[in-house]
């Protein structure tokens, strides 16, 4: 097999369905229209033919994954496999014993999100109260001597806390900490001009990150992820389309991303009816933005071609229309003017309190 | 930081591979990666064997006798600084412990 295109990371969204609501999710704006989860069986499979496939990594997500009651089943399969199962969750609903349970079963790694280091902050953001029911999860995860990797998803009204993220990370001992800037996509582009941080805060921010992953090198991985809005080139997205990562989301569709499939014009497959090495290898919709044939100028003669292939996809339709044309977060973009001018609207909007827009099942997306 | 990462590469120390750290035998390469969160480490065959004795029993020096042994090198100078750069490596990423 030709090792350019292995996936590593199967990244199985096991549910659309969540107790928060926070105005950045990931997931499409449309979930609340999404047709029924795939069952246990077929996850099964999935695992088995991802494993095949070359993945080494699981990583259990959604919505909230806690809440399929047959999460235990699925770390078995994925630790008899031999997969590094990282759950990623919000703790809610969970128990001390459900955790420990899902450790004996295998789990390697637990990923607790939190929105602030004021609970009143963080449960604003969550929509729903879940502050000190995080930081439980969090101790429990480290009393039972599993990894723990704390993420927080930095914007406008909490990029202020660094130092105080930084020092919950250290007090919880986390492995990890991931402080990383929302991607402008889905839920997060509907709540843009609420949540873009300035440039001074990007800058501060950016500080700090650096002086604590040289302190704490070593003992706890700090990853600080800029928001490609303030970078002069855009992200590798997913290392490159179809290339590191499978997605596959609560109803079964098999992606590069989380979001490709709410793309026009591309055609993804379903695990319930095809093989996923079938759709890795042999589906338009993965081969769509593989190679360098399908890229547009500038990148086609762009030297980081190689490295940030074209940059995401989904941004790129989101902020132009159109899918095939260069990430506009890049400043060699044509449509780099887009990125340009929401910063301006941050620069605008600093220090003002603007409303969320609560991720909601309505699927307003389609209206 | 860099004061116990020195430490973690002293002859006498017992590097342990850290609970978030997994040594995994791939198929499509023949190789071992050594898999933690988010990420992963294709290994070498020595690399491979310097992660196996990361058990907290063997010292660094023992480490760097035995390669020799293996290898056949007398000398040991180049495995020795093979053995430090790679512990270094791994306890950079915070996948050594209980070295002090």
């Amino acid at each position: 097999m030709n090792n350019e295109y292995r996936p590593y990371t199967l990244i199985a969204e096991l549910t659309y369905r969540c107790p928060l609501r926070c105005p950045y999710c990931s997931n499409p704006l449309d979930y609340g229209r999404q047709g029924n989860e795939i069952d246990t069986d077929t996850w099964l499979r999935v695992f088995d033919e991802a494993e095949a496939l070359g993945v080494v990594q699981l990583n259990l997500s959604g919505g909230e994954p806690l809440l399929r009651d047959d999460l235990e089943l699925l770390i078995a399969s994925a630790s008899n496999l031999d997969l590094y199962t990282n759950l990623i969750t919000s703790g809610i609903p969970l128990t001390f014993e459900r955790l420990s349970r899902l450790k004996v079963l295998g789990l390697n790694n637990v990923q607790v999100s939190i929105q602030s280091t004021r609970p009143t902050g963080s449960d604003r953001i969550a929509g729903a109260p879940s502050f000190h029911r995080k930081l439980e999860t969090m101790r429990w995860v480290r009393s039972l001597e599993l990894p723990l990797t704390v993420n927080v998803v930095l914007h406008r009204d909490n990029i202020a806390e660094m130092e105080e993220l930084i020092g919950l990370a250290e007090r919880m001992s986390a492995d990890r900490l991931e402080l990383a800037n929302v991607q402008y996509l889905g839920w997060a582009l509907q709540n843009r001009t609420a949540l873009l941080p300035t440039l001074e805060q990007i800058e501060r921010a950016r500080a700090i990150a650096a002086s604590a992953k040289a302190r704490l090198r070593g003992t706890m991985e700090v990853v600080f992820v800029t928001p490609d809005y303030y970078s002069v080139y855009p992200k590798s997205c997913m290392d490159g389309w179809g290339r590191r990562f499978i997605v596959v989301n609560p109803e079964g569709l098999a992606l590069p991303c989380h979001l490709a499939h709410t793309l026009p014009g591309l055609r993804f497959d379903n695990v319930r009816h095809c093989h996923l090495s079938d759709i890795w290898h042999h589906s338009s919709g993965f081969n769509q933005f593989r190679g360098e044939g399908w890229l547009p100028d500038p990148c086609r003669a762009c030297d980081r071609r190689t490295i940030d292939f074209g940059g995401c996809r989904c941004q790129a339709f989101h902020l132009t229309g159109n899918t095939g044309v260069t990430d506009p977060a890049c400043s060699l973009a044509p449509d780099h003017g887009s990125i340009e001018s929401a910063r301006t609207r941050a620069s605008h909007m600093a220090g003002k309190s603007v409303l969320f827009e609560y991720r909601t099942g309505r699927g307003f997306c389609s209206q | 930081m860099l004061r116990m990462i020195n430490s973690m590469t002293n002859a006498t120390a017992r590097p342990r591979l850290s609970p978030k750290a997994r040594l995994r035998f791939d198929r499509r390469t023949g190789c071992y990666l050594l898999l933690y969160p988010e990420r992963g480490l294709e290994l070498n065959k020595t690399a491979t064997e310097i992660a196996r004795l990361c058990t907290g029993e063997w010292t660094v020096d023992d480490i760097v006798l035995h390669l020799a042994r293996v290898y056949g090198d007398t000398s040991s100078g180049e495995i020795k600084r093979d053995v430090r750069n790679f512990l270094g490596a791994l306890a950079g990423r915070g996948l050594l412990q209980g070295l002090s």
